[in-house]
C-alpha cells in the first residue's frame, strides 16, 4: 500500500481505477481517460494533486535565497500573490526539479515541487537555506485540488468560502489569493484556464464533493498527462532531469539572464551553453503515420543524427499521436521515429499542440 | 463485472477464441482485458498469410497510456485481420467479442485448441 491523499476514499467511491504513482495510490481514471480529457478541454474537470509537495519558506532573506536557488528570478514578482515557474538547477546546470513559487509576503514564499522528487528537493533546499537563515517548512497537512477547463472557475466559485470568493474570481493568470483557509491560484498544468486550490487536508473531501456537485468532472492522472502533453508542458523525469539543462529542455524562457550579476546556481554552465550552443534541443513531434509515440523510442534525423522521444501519447484533441523529443540542435522540420522496428514519419513542431481548447499545430 | 460468453474459449493472458467449425477461428481480447487497458487508441493487426505459433505476439493494442502485446492462442495462418480497427480502435472497448475482433486464423492440424480454457476456468482466473 502506498501513501494516500485525504481524497483516497472519495476516489474509490467514485469508481476510480487506482494505481501506484511514485509511491502514492492515485486515480488514473474514473472510467474513461479520453472523456475526462475532453471534459477539461470543453467544460470543467478536477484533479487530486495532493501528492505534490508544498513547502513554505520564511525569513528576512528569503528573497535573496530564492534568487540564488532558482534559474528564474523572483525579483520579477512585483506584488504579493504573484507566481513564477522556474527550474532549480545543480551546479552543472542540470534540472533538479521544476516548480512554481508564490510570493506571499516579503518574508514568506511558497513553492510547490513534484512528488517523485520530494526528498532530494527538500534536502537541496535545506542545504542552501541555511546560509540565508531561511526556515523551510514542508506542509504535508495540506491537500491540493486543481480545477481546470473553460467553465472551471465559474463552476468552482460556488464552493469557495464567501470571504475571498470575489478576490479569487478577480485573479489574473499566475496570481494567487487567500479565500478563507483556502489558497487559490490561477495556475494549472493543462493549457486551460482554472485554479489550483491548496487547503487543509481535513477539508479536502468536503470541497471535492462540492465541486463534483457543481458539475466538475473528476479526472485521473491519465488525463492530466495527455492534457499537459498537448499543452507542451514538460514532465520532470522524462522530458528533463539532472542530465539535461533547461536550454536542452525547451525551458530557455524560464532562465532570467538579467540582471547579469545575479549568481544563481548553475549559471556558469548555462552561460557557456548559451555561448557555445547546447547541442541538443527539445521539440514537439506530430506523428504523420499511424501509431503511438512513447518515451524512449529512437528518433532519426537524416544527415543530422539521433535523438529520443521523451514523452509520447495519443492526443485526444488532435486524434493522432504527439510527443516531445530531444534531438540534435540542427534538426529541421522532419524526422523518423522507430516504433517496433519500423521507421515512421514525424513532423517537428513547436509546442504547444493545443491551447485553450484549440489546435495550434 | 466483465462479460465471459459461454460459447468461447479463453487464455490466461486474456484472449478469446471462437471456433467457426470449418477449420478457422476468430480471436480477440476479453472484456476484462479491454477494461483493464482503458480507452484504446491504436490497434496493429498481423498481415494476411502470416504463420503464427501459440504464444506469438500477433497484435498490439495501445491505450492512451501504454502498448500491450496480444498473444496468439492457437497456431495457424492469418486469413483475415480486422482492418476496420485502424480507424476505430474503440470498437475493441465497445464490443470486444463482436466488432472488436482482431484476427481470423486457419488452424494447423495440431493447433493447440485443447489447451484453451473453458469459460468457467477463465472466470475462475478473474476471481483470483
Amino acid at each position: 500500500m502506498g501513501d494516500r491523499t485525504p481524497l483516497y476514499d472519495a476516489h474509490v467511491d467514485m469508481g476510480a481505477r487506482m494505481v501506484d504513482f511514485g509511491g502514492w495510490d492515485m486515480p488514473v481514471h474514473y472510467g474513461s481517460q479520453i472523456e475526462e480529457h475532453h471534459a477539461v478541454r470543453k467544460d470543467a474537470g478536477m484533479f487530486d494533486v495532493s501528492h505534490m509537495t508544498v513547502v513554505d519558506l520564511y525569513g528576512e532573506r528569503v528573497a535573496d535565497f530564492l534568487r540564488r536557488l532558482l534559474a528564474n528570478d523572483i525579483g520579477k514578482l512585483g506584488e504579493p500573490g504573484k507566481a513564477l515557474y522556474s527550474c532549480m538547477l545543480t551546479e552543472d546546470g542540470g534540472v533538479i526539479d521544476d516548480l512554481i513559487v508564490y510570493y506571499l509576503r516579503d518574508d514568506w514564499y511558497r513553492v510547490v515541487v513534484n512528488a517523485a522528487t520530494r526528498e532530494k528537493d527538500l534536502a537541496w533546499i535545506r542545504r542552501h537555506a541555511e546560509t540565508f537563515d531561511v526556515d523551510v517548512k514542508e506542509r504535508r497537512e495540506l491537500a491540493m485540488i486543481a480545477v481546470q477547463g473553460p467553465n472551471a472557475r465559474d463552476k468552482a466559485s460556488t464552493c469557495l468560502p464567501e470571504e475571498g470568493r470575489e478576490a479569487a474570481m478577480e485573479l489574473t493568470p499566475f496570481f494567487a489569493a487567500a479565500a478563507g483557509d483556502l489558497f487559490v491560484a490561477r495556475t494549472g498544468y493543462t493549457g486551460e484556464d482554472g485554479w489550483e486550490i491548496i487547503l487543509p487536508g481535513d477539508r479536502a473531501t468536503e470541497l471535492w464533493a462540492c465541486l463534483a456537485a457543481a458539475g466538475i468532472r473528476p479526472c485521473g492522472l491519465g488525463a492530466r498527462d495527455t492534457l499537459r502533453l498537448e499543452a507542451g508542458m514538460n514532465l520532470y523525469g522524462g522530458d528533463m532531469d539532472e542530465t539535461t539543462s533547461p536550454l536542452e529542455s525547451g525551458l530557455g524562457w524560464t532562465i532570467a539572464w538579467e540582471p547579469a550579476e545575479r549568481a544563481f546556481i548553475g549559471r556558469e554552465v548555462l552561460e557557456k551553453q548559451r555561448r557555445d550552443g547546447a547541442g541538443r534541443k527539445l521539440v514537439g513531434l506530430l506523428l504523420e503515420d499511424r501509431g503511438v509515440l512513447r518515451g524512449h523510442q529512437r528518433v532519426l534525423v537524416e544527415g543530422v543524427g539521433k535523438g529520443e522521444v521523451t514523452s509520447g501519447s495519443f492526443s485526444p484533441t488532435l486524434g493522432r499521436s504527439i510527443g516531445l523529443a530531444r534531438v540534435p540542435a540542427a534538426t529541421a522540420d522532419t524526422c523518423t521515429v522507430e516504433i517496433r522496428g519500423r521507421h515512421l514519419a514525424a513532423r517537428v513542431v513547436r509546442p504547444p499542440f493545443v491551447r485553450h481548447g484549440k489546435p495550434r499545430v | 463485472m466483465s462479460e465471459t460468453p459461454a460459447d468461447l474459449k479463453y487464455t490466461k493472458s486474456h484472449e478469446w477464441v471462437r471456433d467457426a467449425g470449418d477449420g478457422t477461428v476468430t480471436m480477440g481480447i476479453t472484456d476484462h482485458a479491454q477494461a483493464a487497458l482503458g480507452d484504446l487508441v491504436f490497434v496493429e493487426v498481423p498481415e494476411v498469410g502470416r504463420k503464427l505459433a501459440v504464444g506469438d505476439a500477433c497484435a498490439v493494442v495501445e491505450s492512451v497510456k501504454a502498448a500491450s502485446d496480444v498473444y496468439c492462442p492457437v497456431s495457424g495462418e492469418v486469413v483475415e485481420a480486422n482492418e476496420g480497427l485502424a480507424d476505430a480502435p474503440e470498437k475493441v472497448n465497445d464490443a470486444p467479442y463482436g466488432d472488436g475482433w482482431l484476427v481470423k486464423i486457419r488452424l494447423d492440424d495440431d493447433a493447440g485448441m485443447d489447451a484453451l480454457l473453458d469459460p468457467a476456468a477463465y472466470a475462475a482466473i478473474l476471481d483470483e
